[in-house]
């Protein structure tokens, strides 16, 4: 060959040229393909969130169901109270992403002193501190003639980002499903948080106590043991475990006010009084309020 | 390199496809070449991948796919990659294969590109790949090299698949994903509902060894066929 492979000149072409072919090819494929990659990824969502009202269907017909199922997508602000006219509509609504900036918002914020980052971001998981200005979607759907509410939960697993849905039925406090997926968590451990065998034990349970005080779901180590709050946790993925607790406590909490509302818990104070004083039992009055607000809601 | 390009150039003789000399190119890494057990690489990926066979599997097709397409592109550029830069070069041309693979996968079949999610990233780092492109894709035509990628990808994927299938089914008692040995107790039935009495093996009292499905397993395991080869194949073993 006459060309001098080993020279200078021609190592700095060749490397210039390689990195040129190289990035026009993979920048060409990157965005021809986007297109059906956003498809794929749109159709998950509807996958997910309708596999969490355990409807399971193939991702050709996702996007027909999820249209025939959805009663209304909700935007909910941080007061857990609905935005009659949101910037971004929920389903578009990046809630991985908000997720981030609040995180690294606390990280900011309390660069230098590491007892206060500890203490913010402890008030962070237990959903005490919510981002401010950030929307929250809730999707309404229906499922055999009840409205149930589906929530998009998001955090943090061992190794990377774990989300899922979560659906209350339409009495604020009851589980009726739970669907959760993961970036990279280990296979065979924590990756078992996508298996319905660790999703199942969610249904029923309810995220209240029968006082009406906030709970959440946990997942716990050394099993359940009946517990109306607690599934069991994945043996080998107790990290992921905690963060799938994490996750749900701090982002139903964004939603409380919202599910009150739905318990017809609105006027707690007024309900307790009542309580107390005329000596009725909470679960009747619970019924007839439930019945008022989902008169008020219809309306 | 010129001297591996010379010696390359004498023995340019058309030869059969599956010649005796490319038959060794498959069989060789099976055996007495093995990447893993022999050669001792790859071996970070065999402890991460390992928990399940469908995984292993997975990554298996994945690898040989990028070894030897990989293989193939280095041979047919290798009289224009310059000394100095090969490695980069190697490196670049392995880590495009792997995104388009990816790119792909995500487009037009998203729940194999699911499957694979962390294990595009260690396609990159499987020293095999890198190992195979430096020693034999350098120097070789393409359709050797190509014999060459796929001999050790099978090699590689084949103790994936022994590692994982006794890892599975010991730790997990399931072989791709299904439960082989029996139902657990709360484990999930096909008609939705949770298992409330143990079957097959369970029920006699049997417990899966919750170590199997620890990294550490994987590294004995692979001893452990270290061990059955080297017993078998005594040239291998050193003085």
């Amino acid at each position: 060959m006459a060309v001098d492979v080993n020279s200078n000149k021609y190592t700095f072409i060749f490397a210039t040229v390689m990195v040129i072919v190289v990035a026009t090819l993979l920048a060409l494929a990157s965005e021809s393909l986007k297109p059906m990659q956003k498809k794929n990824v749109a159709n998950e969502k509807r996958q997910n969130i309708l596999s969490s009202i355990g409807l399971e269907v193939s991702a050709a017909d996702a996007e027909t169901a999820y249209d025939e199922n959805l009663v209304e997508a909700l935007v909910i602000d941080a007061n857990g109270q609905v935005v009659a006219d949101p910037a971004v509509g929920a389903f578009d609504i990046d809630v991985l992403k908000d997720y981030k900036a609040g995180l690294s918002n606390i990280y900011k914020s309390n660069a230098n002193d590491m007892e206060a980052m500890k203490a913010a971001l402890l008030e962070f998981d237990n959903g005490k501190d919510k981002p401010k200005g950030v929307n929250y979607p809730m999707f309404v759907l229906n499922k055999n003639g009840e409205n149930v509410y589906v929530v998009p939960v998001v955090g943090t697993g061992l190794w990377g980002p774990i989300w899922g849905y979560l659906t209350i039925a339409s009495d604020g406090m009851t589980v009726v499903g739970a669907v959760f997926d993961h970036k990279s968590e280990t296979p065979g451990l924590g990756a078992e948080i996508n298996q319905a065998s660790f999703q199942k034990p969610f249904e029923g349970k309810k995220i209240f106590d029968e006082n009406g005080e906030y709970t959440g779901i946990k997942v716990m180590k050394g099993g359940a043991q009946g517990s109306q709050h607690g599934v069991d946790a994945i043996s080998g993925g107790t990290i992921t475990s905690n963060g799938v607790t994490e996750m749900i406590v701090r982002t139903l909490k964004i939603y409380e006010p919202y599910f009150l509302q739905l318990q017809g818990g609105g006027v707690e104070e007024v309900v307790d009084t009542m309580v107390d004083s005329v000596g009725l039992a909470m679960d009747s009055l619970n019924i007839e309020e439930v019945v008022d607000s989902l008169e008020l809601s219809a309306e | 390199m010129s001297e591996v390009a010379v010696a390359e150039k004498v023995k340019e003789k058309s030869e059969p496809l599956f010649s005796k000399k490319n038959k060794a190119l498959i069989s060789n890494p099976l055996d007495d070449d093995n990447p893993i057990t022999v050669q001792v690489l790859g071996i970070c990926s065999a402890l991460a991948i390992t928990v399940q066979l469908k995984q292993a599997i997975v990554m298996s097709v994945s690898v040989m796919f990028v070894l030897a397409a990989g293989n193939v592109i280095v041979s047919l550029m290798r009289n224009m990659i310059p000394n100095r830069i090969r490695i980069i070069v190697q490196l670049v041309i392995v880590a495009a294969l792997v995104i388009l693979v990816d790119q792909v996968l995500k487009a037009y079949v998203y729940d194999v590109s699911k499957a694979l999610s962390v294990f595009v990233g260690l396609i990159i780092t499987n020293c095999i790949i890198m190992g195979r492109l430096e020693a034999f894709a350098l120097g070789n035509k393409p359709w050797p090299a190509f014999l060459d990628g796929i001999g050790n990808a099978l090699a590689y994927g084949g103790i994936l698949v022994i590692v994982s299938f006794f890892r599975e089914l010991l730790g997990s008692g399931k072989l791709w994903g299904y439960p082989v040995l029996g139902q657990k107790v709360g484990a999930l039935l096909s008609d939705g509902t949770l298992a409330t009495e143990a079957t097959g093996l369970y029920a006699l009292g049997y417990v899966d060894n919750g170590l199997m499905i620890l990294p550490p397993m994987a590294l004995i395991t692979v001893g452990a066929i270290i061990w059955v080869q080297r017993a078998r194949n005594t040239k291998l073993i050193e003085a």
